[in-house]
């Protein structure tokens, strides 16, 4: 099982002193969050993507580029990739590029976004949303998988003998999850081509994300692809960790309060309640994450945001250093008690090339 | 048999004081109601909601996007409820904000082919129109079957028998009950909307092979 980490890369205030951090100061502190994820032994790092302040990560392969070449191991993907509003011809390009930079240790995760003026923005109809990410999409497969592509479809100029460059690395595509909230198409299409399902977890109650990865399963099986146990499943989760709980919700309370995404509404308490936010002692992380299993069934990686809510870089440096140094080693022999053989792990790219009969 | 089972009839009610004469309305329309259905051999439970004690959740929800367990609770007996009765007071020419923010919270189509019945409390006769150009068309857009009947209680329908020549609130209660009665009976034999109360759509057909 892999554990990771996602950020939104949002430029949020911290409440304790009032103060936003720069555009640059946010990228380099994201930048340095991968990092400290690799130092920690965390197996993966996945960066947003928008295009709208307050968030910075426009770019995403830009910035994974950069981690790329300072990092050995962690895998590098992103929460989420926009297959709406971004060409996918340049979405082929760029993460086939990312792969050969990154000596293979690229996955992506596609989103539909719901910042609706991003839409025209891109020149698209956030009304044609699902059927966006359904014609993109399928011809980004095709982008990877077929050297010499002829392509008509409704939502960008037809293609006549184009040829996306470079080539995946090994001639194996980045393996893909699908990221939805609720949409049961999304659920269906990561289901029919047999791709990761990931849902994002931390602003619904549990039935939601039950329900959803339930029909991916169900739907992953009807279409051929293994049994329902065999699908690939991913998870969201937000943490605030101190060893002593009093201090984490104490330290964590006014950000909480006032944090764009959270404040104003429920109480820490009701909302820690009501969904996966955990603020607590790493025992408390440990318990809540091990029951997502029961939610969910086992699964194959769980990223958890950390640098949430205005946090100082410092703080999150320091969340990082608790994760993985007592929640993850924990949770790894944890989920692993009981786990049926028969479960998969996270496809890597070593794993692809090793089953794609013509990979060099 | 269908037509053995009990109708539910949830009644949704948006005074903010208490007592309340939007209650008070909501509760003779109720009544009304049941015995309409009685007649016509149908038990019914009704089952009231009071947005009062809500009114945090429903602002909580607003801002968080999730329903806490009570107001889940209230969302999803309304959707699932045979028959609708919807109470606002009137302010500033139209339902109260509570009001609109609770019927803001449910799906599109969620109330698809529901029978409706509104009705709406205010100082004086002259705010009655409200209930056709604010109540109406707020349930016209989620495709709601209404009673024809809206009934307005003005203060001064609460005593003296009114104006001679135009029905008197007893009178118009007991005909929008019996509309609201009439409408669940028929609704209940031949749902007008198969829209079910799940949160999930079926998969789409475009990306299915069989």
């Amino acid at each position: 099982m892999q554990f990771g980490i996602f950020s939104v890369g949002d430029v949020t205030v911290d409440p304790t002193t009032g103060r936003a951090p720069s555009e640059q100061e946010r990228i380099k502190a994201i930048l340095a969050i991968a990092l400290k994820a690799e130092e920690v032994g965390l197996d993966v790092f996945a960066t947003g993507e928008h295009h709208n302040p307050p968030f910075v990560p426009s770019s995403p392969t830009t910035m994974l580029g950069w981690i790329a070449a300072r990092t050995e191991r962690i895998v590098l993907s992103t929460a989420t990739t926009l297959i709406t509003t971004n060409d996918p011809v340049k979405i082929a390009e760029d993460y086939a590029m990312l792969q050969h930079v990154a000596d293979g240790r690229v996955d992506l995760m596609l989103g539909r976004g719901n910042t609706g003026p991003v839409y025209p923005w891109f020149g698209q109809d956030i009304r044609q949303g699902i059927p966006l990410a359904l014609e993109n999409y399928a011809l980004l497969r095709r982008l990877w998988r077929e050297e010499v592509v002829d392509w008509e479809g409704r939502f960008r100029t037809p293609l006549q003998s184009f040829t996306a460059t470079p080539r995946p690395l090994d001639g194996v595509p980045p393996f893909v999850w699908h990221g939805s909230i609720r949409s049961p198409e999304i659920a269906e299409q990561a289901a029919y081509y047999g791709d990761g399902f990931f849902h994002n977890n931390i602003f619904w109650p549990q039935e939601h994300t039950r329900q959803m990865v339930a029909l991916y399963r169900d739907r992953f099986a009807h279409h051929g692809h293994g049994t329902p146990e065999e699908a690939i499943v991913g998870l969201g989760g937000q943490v605030f960790m101190r060893p002593n709980s009093q201090d984490a919700v104490r330290e964590f309370r006014p950000y909480f309060d006032n944090a764009p995404v959270y404040g104003h509404g429920p109480s820490l308490e009701e909302f820690t309640e009501q969904t996966p936010l955990t603020v607590g002692s790493p025992q408390q992380v440990i318990e809540r994450t091990l029951a997502f299993r029961e939610v969910v069934g086992d699964y194959q990686r769980q990223l958890f945001l950390m640098d949430h809510a205005g946090l100082p870089l410092k703080t999150v440096l320091e969340q990082l250093d608790i994760l993985g140094e007592e929640v993850v080693p924990v949770l790894r022999k944890e989920f692993a008690v009981g786990r049926p053989v028969t479960v998969p792990d996270a496809p890597t790219h070593a794993a692809l090339r090793d089953r794609t009969p013509d990979a060099s | 048999m269908a037509t053995t089972s009990p109708l539910t009839l949830a009644v949704v009610s948006a005074g903010l004081s208490q007592p309340s004469s939007t209650r008070l309305l909501a509760d003779r329309l109720a009544a009304a109601t049941s015995a309409h259905l009685a007649e016509a051999g149908r038990e019914v439970q009704v089952q009231r909601h009071e947005l009062r004690p809500l009114a945090t959740l429903i602002s909580h929800h607003l801002l968080s996007g999730f329903p806490a367990p009570a107001l889940a609770q209230a969302l999803e007996q309304v959707s699932g409820a045979d028959a609708l009765i919807a109470v606002s007071p009137v302010f500033s020419a139209s339902y109260s904000g509570l009001f609109k923010s609770f019927f803001d919270l449910f799906e599109p189509g969620a109330l698809a082919g529901k029978p409706v019945l509104i009705a709406a409390t205010g100082g004086t006769a002259r705010h009655s129109l409200a209930l056709e150009h604010a109540l109406r068309p707020l349930f016209a857009y989620q495709r709601a079957l209404l009673a024809p009947t809206a009934v307005f209680a003005a203060s001064e329908d609460w005593g003296g028998t009114g104006d001679a020549l135009t029905d008197t609130l007893p009178v118009r209660i007991e005909r929008a009950g019996a509309e609201l009665a009439a409408l669940a009976v028929a609704a209940a034999s031949a749902p007008l909307s198969a829209a079910p109360a799940l949160p999930f759509a079926p998969p789409p057909a475009a990306l299915s092979p069989h």
